[in-house]
């Protein structure tokens, strides 16, 4: 399991709009660049990152491989019912992590 | 008699260029429009925020927003960011809808050398508008070791 650090409101108005900031550990290996042995290491990157809300997708995100080590990912969405967030990053060499977080809305 | 014996002696050199092509602005403009399927892209509505001057193209932070309210009937469905010379033109697409409340990402990206950024955003009207930010970078990312 690859480390995650979030940043995401436990509580927050109904209605109000929150940011969601999300990094987690991984090389994010181009594909480009030589290694020890002079041969080019094998690419190795996170292709997919979604976030889903209450089973309803609220963003995702295709990644190519200009997207630097340890993908941090910053957006926004709507606090609009006491619920689940569920973030998934998928990739190459079978990566496949997901962490959830509960949200309280009040009001 | 000496010209072709040069040119078979550069030979090797020239198998010894980064695997496949290095993207290029037609390289850009071929993977701009795999996301717009030929539409129109308009300058405007788009921000595009990212430091003009990088010392360290490992990693430096970047971020879009657009002008949307963001509801059923006006919102945007895509932002996508490209760049004219690293290895490959992409570098990141991102899908939005009304939950995501406001049209923005930030994230942190490579640049394998000084160039020019485009961020485009796909309106639910199927409008394209987009905006541009060249950066200068005197550390480079992407190619070497």
């Amino acid at each position: 399991m690859a480390r995650v650090l979030l940043n995401i409101p436990r509580t927050a108005r109904k209605g109000e709009v929150i940011a969601i900031r999300t990094l987690i550990q991984h090389v994010m290996e181009t594909g480009y660049r030589p290694g020890a042995d002079g041969e080019v290491l094998p690419r190795d990157i996170i292709r997919r990152f979604t976030a889903s809300f209450e089973g309803e997708e609220v963003f995702a995100a295709d990644l190519s491989p200009a997207i630097a080590a340890n993908p941090f990912l910053s957006f926004t969405m709507v606090a609009s019912t006491t619920g689940t967030l569920v973030l998934r990053w998928q990739g190459d060499k079978g990566f496949d992590q997901t962490e959830t977080r509960e949200i309280m809305v009040t009001g | 008699m000496m010209a072709p014996r040069r040119l078979l002696l550069a030979a090797p050199a020239l198998l010894l260029l980064p695997r496949g092509s290095r993207a290029s602005p037609e390289a850009m403009a071929e993977a701009v429009r795999g996301f717009t399927g030929g539409a129109e892209i308009r300058p405007g509505r788009v921000t595009l925020e990212i430091s003009p001057l990088v010392e360290n193209g490992n990693t430096v932070p970047l971020s879009v927003s657009v002008e949307s309210p963001m509801t059923e009937a006006e919102h945007v469905r895509a932002i996508a960011v490209f760049n004219e010379r690293n290895p490959q033109p992409h570098v990141i697409t991102v899908h939005l809808n009304p939950r995501a409340g406001r049209a923005m990402l930030a994230t942190h990206i490579r640049l394998a050398t000084s160039q020019t950024l485009l961020a485009v955003a796909q309106f639910s009207d199927g409008s394209f508008w987009s905006d541009r930010a060249q950066v200068v970078v005197t550390l480079a990312a992407c190619v070497e070791g």
